[in-house]
């Protein structure tokens, strides 16, 4: 009714006519600001995405050797009387026979190298220090072999893969590189015969921690980092919900529930270091338990994750309309109902891409795990969460460490690995706010 | 505690009209919202079965008072109310009072349309299912279908009752919200401009089926439209700045009205 009454000031109604064609040089003069200021934007996002590639290519370029090793082809005598002296075949009897030996004996046949022990050890120097135990495994998977001469793929030393795939100058003087002059011609004549090639390097993924480039894996780092992963799932996640849907819609607005909130956001600012920190202080020293375990460090993670849930959990509460809940309480259902029917499911998409995204934060963090004991050497894969293992960054960590040419491609061989980890799980929370967003 | 000020019955809520006996009373109804009275001691009687429309200008407390009745100020924060609101006798303000068992008693219809993001079906059966009203699935089917057929509804939605309610139109939505607060079978159902997202043709249609509505059950209607006051309503209640100024029969209340204020109302001199 009054609406329409809408007074008019005299400035308003007298003003002239305006022209709309304007003053040229002030159009131009616009269009051009804007056309600066968007070229300003595409230049900020070219600059961004020339270092992601950068990064990308290099990291490919380093890390995609490692997904091949060079291998080389023996045929083993399994004699008999070395593995299972008396004919006798068990599993303890299998696990401690010399593997080493028989290798050896067939690397010696192979290169046809004589009783002169200089040679010898330069011809050993061509095999992996874990090759027994590639050859162990293949032996014990199918004891039938015993008494056998079979070609089995044993991993060669890391010196002869970097010479395989090119990483050591040959024309460099005899004394200065790895491997003799005599040992490359080995090298060489066992390429030329097929019996030394790079095949998928599945210890890369599968094996534990190792001196030996060739023979390092990093399955102890993905389970590690799966059970840390599931720690934080089992108590960032209800604890976070828990605490935010108190805050949101039982706690009373006066300065406590002020100060917790700082607090809170305080809390997602805080460094990680100074959790691990914390994690040191109280969960190892004051509770006393493992070293390196991965519940430990899930723990510390959790901590950090806990306030990027509570803040996600308390915006994706505030988010549900009045009106569902106003639809709700009208109906006659109690306060408990309409938070466990109405406003938890509404929240939920929400709740579940800040607890991904908080996770996916966690999962490549690394400087609180050093201070708890996860940069360990463990080579066998933790049975529970709290036996000995290490995590993914820090697997990337300690290999970044290490001298070796061949530890230099599997360090971006991991973080490739962990890059796709962390793409997935943020394609995951995408997805999922896609197809849950809702609009009312 | 809530204080009850004893006071004769105001001389504008006249006793009960005709033969219908009150259903709601409520005696020097205060609401403050902090420090702020927005409605200063409102005594109104409510008639069972009959359409009781709240008019009056905006701002002036008619969904303040409306919120009163099914306890809906209980969940704003800094909302207080003092006086009594009697339904069928009992204070609903009485600490003993269940609040839930209220608001299945008391039903409300918002503004804008609220359909739940579920399922047609879902809509109409979660306040049945939240207070066991349904023996078994048959049961249910048959409150959704009679809600939905007692709302108008049940011809436009019965081959789509598991697609999402908020898919409907306006009016739709709106009638949608009327079958779910009637499903759970209350006695008195609280509107508040239940039409002003509507179009005049929705409008028609929800006019209707609150006549309709009024055989069983005890409507209060808020309502910006002053012919939609004198067409769906019994009794109609002025309230201005916090006050109810005037209560009376509708066809009273726009005829002759005793108060200076309603008669500017009414005619448009403002609000
Ligand atoms: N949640 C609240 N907090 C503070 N003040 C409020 C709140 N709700 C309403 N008020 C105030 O109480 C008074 C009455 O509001 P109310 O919503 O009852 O008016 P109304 O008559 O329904 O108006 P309208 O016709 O615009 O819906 C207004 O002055 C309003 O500002
Ligand atoms: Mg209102």
């Amino acid at each position: 009714m009054t609406d329409s009454a809408l007074p008019m000031t005299a400035a308003m109604a007298n003003r002239a006519p305006r022209k709309l064609v304007l003053n040229e040089k002030r159009v131009r003069s616009r269009y051009a600001a804007e056309r600066r200021f968007r070229a300003y934007g595409i230049a900020a996002i070219a600059f961004g995405l020339f270092f992601l590639a950068w990064l990308f290519v290099t990291l490919v370029v380093q890390g995609y050797g490692a997904l091949q090793q060079s291998k080389m082809r023996l045929d083993v005598n399994l004699d008999a009387a070395t593995l299972a002296p008396g004919g006798k075949v068990d599993d303890t009897t299998l696990r401690a026979a010399d593997y080493t030996a028989l290798l050896r004996t067939a690397l010696r046949d192979t290169l046809g190298v004589g009783s002169d022990r200089a040679q010898r050890r330069e011809a050993y120097a061509l095999l992996s220090n874990g090759a027994d135990n590639e050859l162990r495994r293949i032996v014990m998977a199918d004891p039938t072999l015993i008494g056998k001469t079979v070609p089995v793929w044993v991993s060669a030393s890391a010196d002869v893969d970097t010479l395989i795939k090119g990483q050591i100058a040959r024309d460099l003087p005899e004394n200065q590189r790895r491997l003799k002059d005599r040992q490359i011609a080995w090298v060489d004549k066992l390429v030329a015969d097929n019996r030394l090639k790079k095949r998928f390097n599945g210890a890369l993924f599968v094996n534990g921690a190792s001196s030996d480039p060739e023979q390092a894996g990093m399955g102890v780092a993905i389970i590690g980092s799966m059970y840390m992963m599931l720690v934080v799932l089992l108590t960032a996640l209800p604890v976070g919900v828990a605490a935010a849907v108190y805050l949101e819609e039982f706690a009373a607005r006066n300065r406590w529930t002020d100060l917790i909130e700082v607090n809170i956001n305080n809390l997602a600012a805080v460094p990680s270091i100074v959790f691990g920190l914390l994690g040191l202080a109280i969960f190892l020293n004051f509770f006393g338990m493992p070293r390196s375990a991965p519940v430990v460090g899930g723990l510390v993670l959790s901590l950090m994750t806990l306030p990027v849930v509570i803040i996600a959990t308390r915006a994706s509460i505030k988010a549900v309309p009045p009106s569902i809940r106003e639809a709700a309480l009208g109906v006659g259902a109690s306060k408990m109902q309409v938070i466990t029917h109405h406003v938890l499911p509404l929240a939920l998409p929400g709740i579940l891409t800040g607890t991904i995204i908080g996770m996916a934060r966690a999962l490549g963090e690394t400087a609180p795990l050093l201070l708890i004991g996860m940069v360990a050497f463990v080579v066998a894969y933790p049975a529970t969460p709290f036996d000995p293992a290490t995590a993914l960054p820090v697997q990337i960590y300690m290999w970044a460490g290490a001298p070796e040419r061949s530890f230099v491609e599997r360090t971006s061989a991991a973080i490739l690995i962990l890059l796709a980890f962390l793409i997935v799980m943020n394609a995951a929370a995408v997805l999922l706010r896609r197809r849950f967003e809702r609009r009312w | 505690m809530n204080t009850v000020a004893i006071k004769p019955v105001a001389a504008t809520a006249g006793a009960a009209s005709g033969n219908h006996a009150p259903k709601v009373v409520s005696q020097g109804v205060k609401v403050f919202y902090g420090e702020k009275e927005a409605l200063h001691g409102v005594d109104l009687d409510i008639n069972e079965r009959e359409v009781t429309a709240l008019i009056g200008p905006s701002g002036c407390g008619k969904s303040t008072y409306l919120r009163c009745l099914n306890r809906m100020n209980d969940v704003v924060e800094g909302c207080r109310v003092e006086g009594s609101i009697k339904i069928d006798g009992d204070d609903i303000y009485d600490r003993r009072i269940d609040v839930v068992q209220l608001r299945a008693r008391v039903g409300m219809v918002f503004q804008k349309p609220n359909p739940f993001p579920k399922s047609i079906y879902e809509n109409v059966a979660y306040g049945p299912r939240i207070h066991g009203i349904a023996q078994g699935k048959n049961e249910l089917d048959e409150i959704v279908e009679s809600s939905l057929t007692r709302a108008g509804l049940w011809k436009e939605v019965k081959d789509r009752l598991d697609k999402p309610g908020t898919g409907l139109s306006g009016g739709q939505q709106q009638r949608l919200c009327i079958a779910r607060a009637i499903a759970v079978s209350p006695e008195v159902i609280l509107m508040d401009e239940p039409c002003s997202a509507l179009d005049p043709i929705a409008t028609a249609r929800i006019e209707e089926l609150i006549d309709e509505l009024r055989e069983n059950y005890t409507i209060v209607i808020v309502t910006h439209s002053m012919q939609q006051a004198a067409r769906v309503s019994q009794r109609t209640a002025f309230f201005h700045l916090g006050d109810l100024v005037e209560y009376g029969d509708t066809s009273q209340i726009f005829t002759n009205p005793k108060e200076e204020r309603t008669q500017a109302y009414i005619t448009g001199r403002f609000g």
